[in-house]
């Protein structure tokens, strides 16, 4: 039986993360789900408009939603931990504050009949099943010893995400542990890469990223595994600054989880998109 | 009956965050695990301070509101569920609002050129995102030893994908 789901890709999986839109999209023809993008979706504002105006920060994601909605959706999966963030976030907002509901409502020219089901992809997983996963296994992760990085959107503010615990989330380990990898215990799943302060203020992000890396090596992790656009090109792209301003920067290949699911699932690494990536994923690829 | 006066200023941020600045009892839980306090000028508990104490000006003009990067650590760990995260969102539309941002001007025409492309096309023009980004700080090189890479990757696309109905995202950002 096919399982459907409606789809939010967000504008990062349509240019920096395309890998991340490729593998999920070559996973799902192997796990019998099928995906429906929101037709005309737009931009959820992330960081951008919540750190400049409130409203817009809660208009846009209720924009979508309400698309979502008008075509007979009843959940969407949000691969990216921002837009996923974003979307529940106006979705509280929408149903515990009157006043925003009634100026977005006024906005949009629609009244806003909620609620619909906002996943992560780590939910989404959960939701197929990692048995199913399991079951489709063709070529085992064995020789991954796996950091799940779950960085701040998915799991924070913990009482509107509603997802997993805010410091030790344990998830998407269990989605990684069914490719077979083994999955390491360490320090900094939860701590801040820089997010979207890798334009303005690089050395901010390349500073705190190093210390993530470093953390995960050091628990005998080869691999680290995530599950947003802006933490990937944090760990993977600027591990290019970091092996300019370290000259003894250990590398370590930074992973899509869908990309993961997908080599254990026997697809082509290039299917993947993990060519894509500015570090080596070679190592990983046995 | 009792009836306290606010502040107007503190009536402006009450607006925008359904919060009273007056809840946090000061801990300090939220510096101590803030991953930018390294990078500020204030910590952000004492941001919140000079607003209990009526100290606006020196809140809203401190680089602290910047460099906050939205992580959320702050919020989930208050023992008083202040979101503080918040807190800084509404710091930042006022600081704005009022003309009041003297330092970080960086992170401003960041947002301003991401926001832009989505009141333009709908979505988020990496391309011209930067573009507008770099003429804006004179930043112009700026991680342009990646750029090459990712255009090759096809990361990044030199047109940007415009959704059908702008005609609403134009009256989300008019009427905001």
């Amino acid at each position: 039986m096919t399982m459907n789901f409606g789809y939010y890709p967000g504008c990062s999986l349509e240019g920096t993360a395309k890998e991340f839109d490729k593998s999920l999209k070559a996973v799902i023809g192997k796990l019998g789900v099928n995906l429906q993008e929101v037709q005309d979706w737009a931009c959820c504002g992330s960081s951008s408009a919540h750190a400049t105006n409130h409203m817009l920060s809660v208009a846009l994601p209720t924009h979508n939603l309400l698309l979502a909605k008008q075509q007979g959706l009843e959940n969407v999966v949000a691969p990216c931990a921002a837009c996923f963030n974003r979307l529940v976030v106006a979705q509280h907002e929408m149903a515990t504050d009157e006043k925003v509901r009634a100026k977005v409502e006024d906005i949009l020219e629609r009244p806003y009949n909620n609620h619909l089901d906002v996943l992560n992809i780590i939910q989404f997983f959960d939701r197929v099943g990692t048995d199913v996963i399991k079951e489709k296994v063709t070529k085992t992760m064995e020789h991954l010893n796996a950091a799940c990085y779950y960085g701040c959107l998915l799991v924070r503010p913990n009482d509107i995400t509603k997802f997993d615990d805010a410091e030790n989330p344990e998830a998407m380990e269990r989605v990684v542990e069914a490719t077979g990898a083994k999955t390491v215990s360490w320090n900094f799943k939860t701590e801040c890469c820089g997010a979207s302060h890798s334009i303005a203020h690089t050395e901010i992000a390349v500073k705190l990223s190093k210390r993530i890396i470093d953390d995960a090596i050091k628990h005998g992790a080869n691999v680290i595994v995530v599950a947003c656009p802006m933490c990937h090109s944090n760990l993977d792209m600027r591990q290019v600054n970091m092996k300019k301003q370290f000259p003894n920067h250990q590398e370590i290949p930074v992973l899509y989880l869908t990309e993961l699911i997908g080599l254990a699932l026997g697809l082509d690494a290039k299917a993947l998109g993990v060519d894509l990536h500015f570090t080596n994923a070679a190592p990983v690829l046995k | 009956m009792h009836h306290t006066h606010k502040p107007p200023f503190i009536e402006e941020l009450t607006a925008i965050t359904g919060q009273d600045p007056s809840q946090c009892y000061q801990c300090g839980k939220c510096s101590a695990g803030c991953p930018v306090r390294e990078f500020t000028d204030e910590a952000p508990n004492r941001v919140v301070r000079y607003v209990q104490l009526g100290f606006y000006e020196k809140a809203l003009t401190s680089k602290t509101l910047w460099l906050c990067a939205g992580c959320q650590t702050c919020s989930s760990r208050c023992p008083k569920d202040f979101h503080l995260a918040h807190f800084m969102d509404a710091m930042r539309e006022l600081a704005l609002k009022k003309g009041m941002v003297e330092d970080e001007k960086n992170t401003v025409e960041f947002h301003k050129a991401f926001l832009k492309q989505i009141e333009s096309y709908g979505r988020t023009h990496e391309v011209g995102m930067v573009r507008d980004y770099k003429l804006h700080t004179m930043d112009l090189m700026k991680d342009v030893d990646l750029a090459p890479t990712m255009f090759l990757k096809g990361k990044l696309s030199i047109l940007p994908h415009k959704v059908k109905d702008t005609k609403t995202i134009k009256k989300i950002f008019k009427q905001k």
